[in-house]
Parts: C-alpha cells; structure tokens; sequence
C-alpha cells in the first residue's frame, strides 16, 4: 500500500472526486466533502461580511446593497442546499455509527437526499418568488 | 457453457519494473458463459507468455484473481464475460487500486496480510447472528443473540481495500478488510486490538462510503462490520468513564509460566 505514498497530498484528495464505476454510495460520500468545501467556503465569506460592521454603517449598507442581486440570492440557494445535504447525510453516518439502519444505509441516503432536494426547491421558490 | 462464440478486445494493463504502465490490446474468441480470468489465462497461453497476474483456485475460495474489470474491483473467476461486455465489445483489465504493482495486473498485499494476522482474523470465528446476512445464516435452531462458530467469509482478496476512497488518499488506514477482520476476531476481550481499532486510522478514519461492502464477493459486508465495531467501541469506552475495564486476553503460553 505504499505505491500511492508518493502522491501529494492534493493528488491523492483529488480521488475522492472520482465517481467512475462507483455506486450511489459514492455519491453520498463525494457530496458530502463538496458541501462540507462549499459551507466551509461560505463561513468565511459570512465573517468578511460581518467584519464590515466595524467599519461602520455606511461600509455595511453599501455592501449589502451590493449583495441584493438575484447571482447571490442563488448562492444563498446554493448555502441552504448544501447545509441540508450535509447535515441530513451526517445524521445517517451517526445513526450508522451507532448501529442503527446500516443495512438500510443506501435507502436512508436516497431519502434523505431527496428531502434536502425538496426543501431547497421550497426555499428556493420562496427566496425567488415571494 | 452455450454454442456462441464472441470476439472480444481485451484492454489490459501492463507494467514492469523498467516500462511505464500503458494498455495491450488482445482479441479474444470467448463463450460469453466463460469468466473474465478464462479469457486473461488465454491470453497468457496463447498470445503473451511475458503476462503477469495471480490466480489459484478458480471458485472464488482462494481470493488471488482480484482485479478491476471496467473500472470495477471483480473476482474474475467468477465474473462471466458475458456480465461486462457484448459481442465484438471491449474489457478493461487493471490491476487493484492502493496496493503496489509487482507486474502488469500482479499487486503486492503484503501489507493487509500482516495487518489481517495482527487483528488476529482467523479462518474460524464466533459470529452472532447478526452479523450474517439473511440468506447466509445457518438453518435450523434459534440462535438469535448467541454466538456460533463459522467458517470465515473474508477470503482476503483484497477488493474492498481497492475500492475504498479513503484507503486511496490515506495509506495508513487499517482499510475495510482488517477492521472486518477485528471484528470477527471480537474487540471486546482484546485491548490490543481494541487499540488498533479505536485510533485515528482504525474505525474512526472510515468515511461511510460503503463501497467495500458493494464489491465485497463473499458477503463480508465490512461497512456493516465497520459501523458496528463503532458501536462496539462507543460502548466500551462509555463503560470505562463508569469505572468499567476491557478485561485483557490472556495468552495460553504467558499463562502456563
């Protein structure tokens, strides 16, 4: 197993992307590291903003106003959609670990992907439409 | 066996010590009934005597003919020619992923051998009913909660180390098939394994991807062995915050001194 040791780090991290002849497991595991990037990509956008505060009202105002345009109403989307994948998958790999629907691990996966897909359309609508 | 006959092109991937990997194109006529190693050990026989790969039993027992056939981890002497490919297709052979290539589909597995024995998995262990799957568990009497001696179903081939993501970025992870391995072996009577399972490159660097468990083709389901010495562990450990202790094996030889 030392054939890959070789490798950089960010060679070696770039096959977790790979989904080629893998299963829907596969699938699981790849949107999990992506939005786990995404959010964490996020939480500093989210601080730089909040660091505008200290410059003061006027700073804050302007960049917000900057904000309101529909490319970042979507990438609020983007932040919700990713927050409940990753949140709904991690709650099946805790159940998993403690030894609860394992073997029904596929199915919970679906699922629960598919409810995350269905309140990010509501909220979109609601972010878009209302 | 039927009467056809298809033309086939196999891919397969050669590498020796001094060449670069790369892919030799052989065209084989094959009964699609037959199994992909059938067609590897043709190649062998008749077009290149230089081919290196491992193979043994032929029924799936010995777990040496582990290889990758259209990008999916596969015992070839079970896998029929007729499941990856059509008349005049093609199948890719490649050696496993994460082990050292010794030559062309050849890889050295040295490694999880010494990490299996170190686990103490042995070719016989008590299993509880639970960790067998439906249509593998013994007939006759109730056995639920007890634990029964059976023959292992791990035939060490190595395919879900192959498969495994994390095994890929993560060379010192223990992989699916040694942490399977433990558990058959039982972690509660055992701090030394307990150990080596309860650390960072034991049961906690698994990142539930299950893929060991979709190419495993003898049922040993290490994702579901994975998670339960997870559970297995919590247990343990939250037994211990209680003033519990893991009782510790005791070895035949230590004790007759």
């Amino acid at each position: 197993m030392s054939q890959i040791t070789t490798q950089s780090p960010l060679t070696r991290a770039a096959k977790w992307f790979d989904p080629r002849f893998r299963t829907v497991n596969m699938l699981g595991f790849i949107l999990n590291r992506i939005t786990a990037l995404g959010l964490t990509l996020y939480l500093f956008l989210h601080l730089s903003v909040l660091s505008q505060l200290a410059v003061g009202p006027g700073g804050y105002d302007k960049f917000i106003s900057i904000i309101h345009n529909p490319l970042f109403t979507f990438g609020e989307v983007l932040v919700v959609t990713a927050g409940m994948m990753h949140g709904l998958n991690g709650a099946r790999i805790v159940l998993n670990s403690l030894g609860v629907a394992i073997r029904i691990q596929k199915m919970l996966l679906i699922v629960l992907l598919s409810i995350a897909v269905v309140i990010s359309f509501v909220f979109a609508v609601r972010m878009f439409l209302v | 066996m039927t009467q056809a006959r298809w033309k086939v092109t196999f891919q397969v991937s050669r590498k020796k010590e001094e060449t670069s990997s790369h892919f030799d194109h052989f065209v084989v006529e094959v009964d699609p009934d037959e199994y992909v190693l059938d067609a590897v050990e043709r190649i062998w026989a008749f077009q290149d005597r230089t081919l290196d790969f491992r193979h043994a039993c032929h029924h799936s027992t010995c777990g040496a003919c582990g290889m990758r056939v259209n990008g999916v981890e596969k015992l070839t002497c079970i896998t029929p020619i007729r499941e990856v490919t059509h008349e005049g297709g093609v199948v890719r052979i490649e050696p496993m992923r994460n082990f050292p290539v010794i030559s062309d589909l050849a890889v050295d597995m040295g490694v999880m051998y010494i990490r299996m024995d170190n686990v103490g998995q042995h070719p016989v262990n008590l299993d509880s009913l639970e960790a067998v799957q439906p249509e593998a568990r013994p007939a006759g009497p109730d056995l639920h909660g007890e634990e029964f001696p059976r023959l292992s179903d791990c035939i060490e081939c190595g395919l879900c180390i192959s498969a495994c993501p994390i095994t890929a970025s993560s060379p010192e992870y223990l992989g699916p098939a040694v942490l399977a391995g433990a558990h058959q072996h039982g972690i509660k009577n055992d701090e030394q394994v307990l150990r080596m399972v309860d650390c960072e490159d034991g049961i906690w660097r698994c990142h539930s991807a299950f893929e060991c468990t979709a190419v495993c083709p003898s049922f040993v389901e290490p994702g579901w062995r994975i998670m339960d010495l997870r559970k297995q562990v919590i247990g343990i450990r939250i037994k211990q915050l209680f003033g519990g202790t893991t009782a510790r094996k005791i070895d035949p030889q230590e004790a007759s001194k």
